[in-house]
């Protein structure tokens, strides 16, 4: 159940009710209800070891790739119940962008960009493929500057324009929600600003899911922010009224920087 | 000021004793190390001083003469007629053959390892490929001998020798791909995975091309630790005067060629280039590994 210190939000592209995820015993992710609003950015904040990194990888279900880790709840993709999907189906309608920029280093920065659907095997004509390269890096500002190099490897890059080839990537099967898991945290404030500014102008076509340890960031770009703690779901509003009036002591603790 | 001046000069004293000592252990470094190179640069200036002359185009290009025809130019005081043919393409046809049995088995056994770090299995294959890997090549030569020469081509073949070397190049290659694929970075792997890659596809298609030049290096070692192998090729493919493509019959090699060169008296003199040869090409191959494994960062 939803408890007092979240919000409805209507028709919501991400759904998730009950969701705990355990490491062997542990868990670290109790019990979250949240739902994620469409064409927003929401941060998802707390300290380091709060849960999540683990509560942002359920989404995707990541974690059914190890053993060890055991997911109970639901997720519910714009009506759809993904957890009875099989999970390779359900990573393809979103995208995913890690914290340290990872292109495939044997790629070109063109390949790299339609990876996924290179490596899934999907067969598509060379119009099609110009086509989605030149819009995903068009959509993350990075045309412009490696249009001239499209077949140069993509770890020749800088590490922000590395991290702006990972989110092509990540748009180039037009997913439905893009996760991203602190991706500036490896970059510099240029890179981090550039970031930003992207994805402020993605929300417009995508719904964000963020992330991030780094509290004036989720205040600077996020509609919506979910604050963490010890594993708990402890408040999720809309950013503004958040960081003005926080309704629980703890999320007043870590914005007034207490702890974290 | 005294003070000052006891002090310095302790301090110099101390210091001078200490040059000493480091200019001796520098010269004990530069001794030894002088010592382990000297063998291998007697060895190559021995092989190419009395080697060189017997290479020419017909060393490579005929096939071994016999005993008679080496006889006969020996006596005349000629240069030995024929060359060592029959020993490059066997050579050439068992390790392309044991390449091709091993390649395949090791790195899917490599990825079998890498998969499954803490399973039981995976600790008793490679404990296994490092009881193979210490095995004397001749016992590989015997289970190969049982194996194929004694079941399969029922007689002494180009399988059987290939066979041999295939088992003593699988550890190298086995544990080269599972240290290659450790050292890629998790987060590759999982964001092919998060794009709905199914898992063995981005074996095939991120993890290995990704370490392919470390899988290249650990091949490329293997093929040159086997290529001058002797004794495992004397129990399976025995040697051929003949130049040989046809797996199911005996063959020559390099260096089964030195050991026959080696037991005939006309012939001892081909021993020199046929070393020098065998030797430059191991070396080849070294280099090769290397050139590959400096690429790799
Ligand atoms: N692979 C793992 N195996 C075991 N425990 C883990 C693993 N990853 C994270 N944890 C634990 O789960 C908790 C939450 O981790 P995480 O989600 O990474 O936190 P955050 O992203 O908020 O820093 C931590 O206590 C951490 O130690
Ligand atoms: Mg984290």
């Amino acid at each position: 159940m939803m408890n007092e210190n979240t919000i409805q939000i209507n028709n919501p592209v991400l759904s998730v009710r009950n969701l705990s995820v355990a490491y062997d015993q542990n868990v670290a992710v109790k019990n979250v209800s949240v739902d994620f609003k469409k064409n927003a950015i929401t941060a998802i904040m707390g300290p380091s070891g709060c849960g999540k990194s683990t509560l942002l990888r359920a989404f995707n279900r990541m974690h059914e790739l190890y053993e060890n880790i055991h997911t109970t709840g639901e997720i519910i993709l714009n009506g759809t119940d993904i957890m009875k999907l099989p999970p390779i189906r359900v990573r393809r309608h979103m995208g995913m962008v890690f914290q340290r920029p990872n292109p495939f280093p044997t790629m070109s920065i063109y390949d790299n960009v339609i990876a996924g659907y290179k490596l899934n095997g999907i067969r598509l004509k060379h119009s099609e493929k110009d086509e989605i390269v030149e819009r995903s890096l068009t959509d993350v500002a990075l045309w412009d500057e490696v249009k001239d190099a499209l077949f140069k490897k993509g770890t020749f890059l800088s590490g922000g324009q590395q991290q702006r080839l990972c989110i092509a990537r990540a748009l180039a099967f037009n997913p439905e929600v893009i996760l991203l898991d602190e991706p500036t945290s490896a970059l510099d404030p240029i890179a981090t600003a550039k970031i930003e500014e992207l994805l402020v102008e993605l929300k417009k076509q995508y719904s964000i899911i963020m992330v991030t340890h780094n509290m004036s960031q989720a205040a600077r770009i996020s509609d919506f922010s979910l604050f963490m703690y010890l594993g708990e779901m402890v408040e999720y509003d809309k950013t503004k009224v958040m960081f003005t009036t926080p309704k629980d002591k703890r999320t007043e603790a870590y914005l007034t920087g207490k702890f974290g | 000021m005294s003070m000052e001046i006891a002090s310095n000069s302790h301090y110099r004293d101390h210091s001078t004793a200490r040059m000493t000592k480091d200019k001796l252990f520098l010269g004990i470094v530069i001794g030894l190390a002088i010592l382990t190179i000297s063998p291998i640069v007697l060895i190559i200036y021995k092989l190419i001083v009395k080697g060189i002359k017997q290479i020419s185009f017909s060393f490579i290009f005929e096939t071994t003469p016999n005993t008679y025809e080496a006889m006969t130019a020996l006596a005349s005081g000629e240069r030995i007629p024929g060359g060592i043919l029959n020993g490059i393409t066997g050579t050439l046809l068992m390790v392309v053959m044991a390449a091709l049995i091993a390649i395949p088995v090791g790195i899917v056994t490599g990825v079998y390892l890498y998969e499954n770090q803490k399973k039981k299995l995976a600790a008793i294959v490679r404990n296994t490929a490092d009881i193979i890997q210490g095995t004397p090549s001749i016992v590989l030569g015997l289970i190969a001998y049982i194996w194929v020469v004694k079941h399969i081509t029922m007689g002494f073949s180009a399988l059987a020798g290939s066979v041999s070397l295939s088992i003593m190049m699988l550890p190298m290659i086995v544990r080269s791909t599972e240290e290659t694929l450790k050292m890629i970075p998790n987060t590759l792997k999982e964001a092919a995975l998060a794009m709905g890659v199914p898992y063995y596809k981005v074996i095939i298609r991120v993890l290995i091309p990704t370490g392919f030049s470390g899988l290249l290096t650990g091949i490329l070692l293997s093929v040159s630790r086997v290529i001058g192998e002797t004794a495992p090729l004397m129990l399976t493919a025995l040697g051929s005067t003949m130049v040989n493509w046809d797996l199911s019959k005996p063959t020559s090699a390099i260096p089964l060629l030195v050991w026959e060169f080696y037991n005939d008296p006309n012939m001892v003199d081909l021993i020199w280039s046929t070393s020098l040869l065998l030797m430059g090409i191991v070396l080849l191959f070294n280099l090769l590994s290397r050139q590959f494994a400096k690429s790799r960062k």
